[in-house]
């Protein structure tokens, strides 16, 4: 089993989403560490891209900050390394496209493998354009998580049945940001890859922000991931929202654990 | 490989969520591209509404005072809302409606999309909102009450650099949240498959009608056809009917900005390199780590960090060429075009004259150049001063 199924194994996975370098490295290490400690299966880390068009105002933000922060691709990977030294929860980058191929495709990828990391996000490659990203990321050991949408339909059986790792669900049209309400049928969604793809975790994302939000998505599928409300506290707090993230992540894990 | 692609450019990296929304506009697009019916609605549209064909006018004062090729223009400026805009803009409403969509929205950069699609918009009956870059609310102040008139609403962009990149990753986020009733009026030839060759389809008419009228004016082909390039569906409509005469020299004329050897430059083939944004593979300007970079270019229009992928393809088997024109040669031709002919381009056409009166005295008296004038200038005139350093009120 891949170290990411495996952070599936134990009850309904909490997924928390830190983008590098907002505002600096060093609280994003602290950040990372504070997550693991209160109980994350899975850490998404995000490398600021100049133009992230798939996200809302709270991540473009973080990403701006990042970016204005000096922060670069050679930079996280060095982070990487360093959290490499005691976090042993799978961890996959969060990026757009250009991120990866501007940086030469195998480059990035063996690099990416070799500070450790266990696979890849990009909201930006749909189905349509995986294999040009695909063969590379089996290279070299790291999977390519695939996203399927409400508006994917009949896509899903497709996506679901070469997905790796795990299916990112996303709850809501738009980008990510938090939301009231969640009204898609997120149940059906998650039956759909299931039928396709028995084997494949799936975990909603987009729009969770309460721990009664995550343990309603937990329920229907296999594990939450959260932005845009540890952004927030990242925004709010800067070099001190540590604490505060832990804190956060606690209350989520708990009410994940409760159900 | 995926759909649409030119050479290695193009593709379709767009978040999963719009995927079904761009392969349904791929279907009804090869539904109706081929329709008689939807033909002849919109050739009634742009003859009757948008003023088709647009006249090829021998600039012979232009021609004398050069010295060398005889140079005609391509008067896209005489369209109704001013500019080449309106020829991809009714054919995509036109396709919306059939499609069932009520609601377009669009990108703009020097204000000149957005005004043709809340005019398609008012005309068809259809909702209407604008997506611009704060700063180009600024330096196109007119062109925002136009679009208000028009009944459009007009979102002030202010992330990035708050010009055309922003307002059409703007305009794709918006996409993603409303599809259903919602079509995204893509005013170049960038973007994921199918915008590229939809928007080119749609602009070809240019080529056609220049192919057509030189043959009556001159009983040949042109040796040169002269466009400006940002997104570059000006350029590839004006391209498009003369890629397979092989004798036609295509030149796209780029944005350089205060020069190509400055950051402040928007010439992508000149600087750029390839990459993958805004849905498609193709050049763009962007630092090594792949961050695009915040380009400038006294055109609002040319202000845009990457090319159509047909142009990407097009520079890669050299079919075409292009060349950064600076702000400065842009502005000269500007002025020159209007004492001499007494034609106002717009500042973004002025980069097509601009080249032009660097190759026409080059070439033989026997030679052709066709210039498109992709749209007419009376948006530019306060910046235009203001670059003088004269200040007027608009």
């Amino acid at each position: 089993m891949s170290r990411i199924k495996e952070a599936f194994a134990n009850g309904k996975a909490f997924i928390p989403f830190i983008t590098c370098g907002d505002p600096d490295l060093e609280t994003t290490a602290a950040c990372v560490r504070e997550c693991v400690k209160n109980g994350a299966s899975l850490i998404e880390l995000g490398i600021p891209f100049s133009d992230p068009t798939a996200e809302g105002p709270v991540i473009q933000g973080a990403n701006l900050r990042a970016l204005t922060g000096g922060v670069t691709t050679d930079k996280i990977f060095d982070l990487v390394r360093d959290l490499r030294r005691d976090v042993t929860v799978p961890m996959v980058f969060m990026t757009y496209a250009n991120v990866v191929f501007s940086y030469g495709m195998d480059k990035f990828l063996s690099r990416a493998a070799q500070v450790g990391m266990d696979g890849l996000i990009l909201p930006d490659v749909p189905f349509e354009e995986k294999e040009e990203f695909a063969p590379a990321c089996r290279k070299y050991g790291l999977e390519l998580i695939s996203l399927i949408a409400p508006t994917s339909e009949g896509r899903i059986a497709r996506i679901a049945a070469a997905a790796e790792g795990f299916v990112y669900c996303v709850s809501s049209l738009g980008v990510t940001g938090v939301r009231s309400e969640i009204t898609t049928d997120i149940g059906a969604m998650v039956s759909l890859v299931r039928r396709a793809n028995p084997d494949i975790p799936c975990a909603v994302g987009f729009g969770i922000s309460t721990p009664e939000q995550a343990k309603k998505m937990a329920s229907l599928s296999d594990g939450a991931i959260v932005g845009s409300a540890i952004i927030k506290i990242l925004a709010q707090y800067g070099p001190n929202a540590p604490e505060y993230v832990g804190a956060y992540v606690k209350s989520m894990t708990d009410a994940l654990r409760e159900g | 490989m995926s759909n649409g692609r030119f050479g290695i450019h193009g593709g379709q990296y767009i978040p999963e969520t719009l995927m079904n929304a761009v392969l349904e506009l791929e279907r009804a697009y090869n539904r109706f591209k081929d329709d008689p019916d939807f033909d002849r609605e919109l050739t009634d549209l742009l003859n009757e509404y948008a003023g088709r064909p647009s006249r090829l006018y021998y600039a012979e004062k232009m021609t004398r005072d050069l010295g060398g090729a005889k140079i005609y223009l391509k008067r896209e400026d005489l369209n109704h809302t001013g500019a080449h805009k309106i020829n991809n803009v009714l054919g995509q409403a036109l396709l919306a409606k059939k499609m069932g969509k009520t609601r377009l929205i669009a990108e703009t950069g020097a204000g000149q999309h957005g005004v043709a699609t809340a005019t398609a918009a008012a005309l068809m009956g259809m909702e209407c909102v604008v997506f611009m870059g704060e700063e180009d609310t600024k330096r196109q102040a007119l062109n925002v009450y136009r679009m208000r008139l028009l009944g459009a609403e007009v979102v002030p962009v202010t992330t990035g650099t708050a010009t055309l990149k922003d307002a059409v990753s703007q305009a794709f986020r918006e996409w993603t949240s409303r599809i259903d009733d919602t079509h995204y009026c893509l005013g170049s030839v960038m973007g994921p498959h199918p915008f590229p060759t939809i928007v080119r389809d749609f602009q070809a008419v240019i080529s056609r009608e220049i192919k057509q009228q030189l043959q009556e004016k001159e009983g040949k082909l042109p040796d040169a056809v002269l466009a400006c390039v940002g997104g570059g569906s000006n350029a590839i409509g004006s391209f498009y009917h003369f890629i397979n005469d092989k004798s036609v020299r295509l030149i796209g004329c780029e944005a350089a900005g205060r020069g190509v050897d400055t950051f402040e430059t928007a010439a992508t083939i000149a600087t750029g390199r390839l990459g993958i944004f805004h849905g498609m593979k193709s050049y763009f300007c962007q630092d090594q780590y792949g961050q695009i970079a915040p380009v400038y270019s006294i055109s609002a229009g040319l202000d845009y960090p990457g090319i159509g992928p047909e142009h990407a393809w097009l520079h890669d088997t050299g079919r075409a060429e292009y060349v950064p024109i600076t702000d400065e040669e842009a502005v000269d031709a500007f002025e020159y075009l209007a004492r001499t002919e007494g034609i106002i381009p717009a500042i973004e056409s002025a980069h097509a004259v601009a080249h032009a009166m660097k190759i026409a005295p080059e070439m033989g008296r026997d030679k052709v150049i066709v210039i498109t004038i992709s749209g007419r200038g009376d948006k530019d005139c306060a910046a235009i001063a203001r670059y003088r350093g004269e200040d007027i009120s608009e």
